[in-house]
């Protein structure tokens, strides 16, 4: 299928700029790393949890949805740059689809963003963490949406916003409560948030996938956070897609 | 005339909105194109040429008018006409961090080449356009003519009919600048179809065979160079004459060869002919006969300026 191809062909080129300039991604898991030596450790006893091991469970899940929303936050700073050096432009002269033209972008921030989920896990493991390979895939296939839905909405901004000046300062102001709202940091439950703070996080859909993931982590299967997550996160990402491929149409001059 | 059309634009009309006041870019161009030609559209900046190379590349959508490019219709079918054209823009098209081979090999595949054939191609385009030295160093290290040729091997690696070329020259040194007129006319000569944009009058002069002159949105002029020094300006003779010009004057009035003349009053005589160098033993001739002496001859060839100048009352250096 020419679609597939043409994508394949975008993330392909996208990968060779990745593996030429790797610092992106070295620091993008550097990052969580740290939080992982460095604040993790104190996670056992703030969270009266039973073990290292579950406090891990507890703690990576949302780390992960942390590293899936904040580094793909900078796709749109590579699109401004390629529109800028004309790169964009060559692109569109050519006969591959739109569409290709921007999921294939979008790809190898989700190809990037698994490759630093597969480092954090691994991380985790001498800690005590574990996770069966049947849910490890879920947990990937969550987190892989959430890096495409935002890396779409970073392009979008970065669209519509054609500066990179502009666009850090509003995703940040975006993204920052949106993660805070999520319980990344420490769980948002009915024991320890207010009741405004409870109702907020819930209608905030990356809560269901920070609830998702720590469910999957723990094995506990029956969780209706699961299906939840799985369901918006996939019919966002669908929208969202639908949405910003219409934007990239008309707006990438 | 049975030549083919690589491009026949009617009637393009481009408006663009900023804030409250609407721009009118393109007002109602009409453009035909030969096969097989360099044509050149000439105008200072801001006059619409990019707009319309924009347009005509399916990159802008039309407000209004219809196109054919290279026999395909450019409103509804526009992933078939970028099939079969080239574009290269004005600011560079390079990534960096890649190497012109890499950048190559990608671009043949997008348009369905297979890998083998890609690389073959890149090969093929580096050697056309002397890339070899830096194909495989990273383009953020290429000198401003490496970059320029690199992006017009990007323009033409699927072999188009028909490529487009926004200021090829722009901000080249003079050495880069011969060196990429060479190429563009060895695409010419090889069945290539060559459209720039240029607001180098002496490039448009060397390099194209036809022109169109934009300004301010409107087609002001096209021909071939020649054609439009010798219809819009024609050649000068000079004559210095020590006085006596006024007398002079009178020798060339029912000269058919002259079509205007002057005799600004430093003593000298401007005749506006054809062509000087056919007028010139006929004006010597006559100012033997009437035992002038002159005591000097220049000729004045027109460039495109001054055809610019005399369609549009400015010098397009201005």
């Amino acid at each position: 299928m020419t679609m597939l191809r043409e994508t394949w062909l975008i993330v392909e080129r996208q990968l060779l700029l990745l593996r030429r300039s790797p610092a992106w991604m070295i620091t993008g898991v550097l990052q969580p790393a740290l939080y992982l030596v460095l604040f993790a450790p104190l996670l056992k006893t703030a969270l009266h949890a039973g073990s290292t091991g579950q406090a891990y469970e507890t703690f990576v899940p949302g780390l992960l949805v942390m590293l899936a929303l904040y580094s793909t936050l900078f796709a749109g700073f590579t699109l401004i740059g390629e529109q800028r050096a004309g790169v964009l432009e060559r692109h569109r002269v050519t006969p591959v689809s739109r569409q290709a033209l921007l999921l294939g972008r979008c790809l190898r921030e989700v190809i990037s963003l698994l490759f630093q989920a597969s480092v954090i896990v691994v991380f985790g493991l001498p800690f005590g963490l574990s996770v069966s390979i049947g849910d490890l895939l879920l947990v990937y296939l969550l987190l892989g949406l959430v890096a495409l839905l935002m890396s779409m909405l970073s392009y979008a901004a970065a669209l519509r916003l054609r500066s990179e000046d502009a666009l850090g300062p509003v995703l940040n102001t975006v993204t920052q409560p949106l993660l805070l709202l999520s319980g990344v940091l420490l769980p948002i439950t009915a024991a320890s948030a207010p009741a405004w703070l409870l109702d907020i996080s819930r209608v905030n859909p990356m809560t269901w996938t920070v609830d998702a993931v720590r469910a999957l982590f723990a094995g506990d299967h029956a969780d209706r956070s699961i299906w939840v997550a799985v369901v918006t996160t996939v019919v966002l990402t669908a929208v969202v897609q639908v949405w910003v491929g219409r934007l990239f149409v008309r707006s990438v001059r | 005339m049975s030549a083919t059309a690589a491009v026949d634009a009617r009637g393009l009309r481009k408006t663009y909105r900023f804030r409250d006041t609407d721009v009118a870019a393109v007002q109602g161009v009409d453009l035909f194109v030969e096969s097989g030609q360099i044509f050149g559209f000439l105008g200072p900046n801001g006059a619409g040429k990019t707009t319309t190379l924009r347009m005509l590349t399916t990159l802008l959508p039309m407000d209004s008018g219809t196109a054919t490019i290279a026999g395909i219709d450019l409103a509804t079918r526009p992933a078939e006409v970028r099939r079969r054209i080239g574009y290269v823009a004005q600011g560079g098209s390079t990534w960096y961090e890649l190497t012109a081979r890499e950048e190559l090999v990608l671009q043949a595949r997008m348009y369905g080449c297979s890998r083998a054939d890609a690389v073959r191609r890149a090969a093929a385009v580096i050697e056309a356009f002397e890339l070899n030295d830096c194909a495989d160093r990273r383009c953020k290290t290429y000198s401003g003519g490496q970059r320029r040729r690199a992006d017009v091997a990007l323009g033409v690696i699927h072999d188009p009919g028909l490529l487009f070329l926004d200021e090829p020259t722009a901000g080249l040194d003079p050495q880069s600048r011969a060196h990429m007129w060479i190429e563009i006319r060895r695409l010419r000569d090889n069945g290539m179809t060559v459209f720039l944009t240029t607001h180098y009058l002496d490039e448009a002069d060397a390099l194209c065979d036809r022109i169109a002159i934009i300004d301010d949105g409107r087609i002001v002029a096209e021909g071939s160079p020649a054609e439009l020094k010798r219809e819009f300006a024609g050649d000068v003779v000079s004559i210095g004459l020590n006085g006596a010009s006024q007398a002079a004057a009178r020798l060339f009035e029912h000269q058919p060869y002259v079509r205007r003349l002057e005799a600004p009053g430093d003593g000298g005589l401007h005749l506006y002919v054809d062509a000087a160098q056919n007028a010139v033993p006929l004006i010597l001739r006559v100012l033997d006969r009437a035992g002038v002496l002159p005591e000097s001859v220049e000729l004045h060839r027109p460039s495109l300026d001054d055809v610019f100048l005399a369609k549009t009352g400015r010098s397009l250096r201005d």
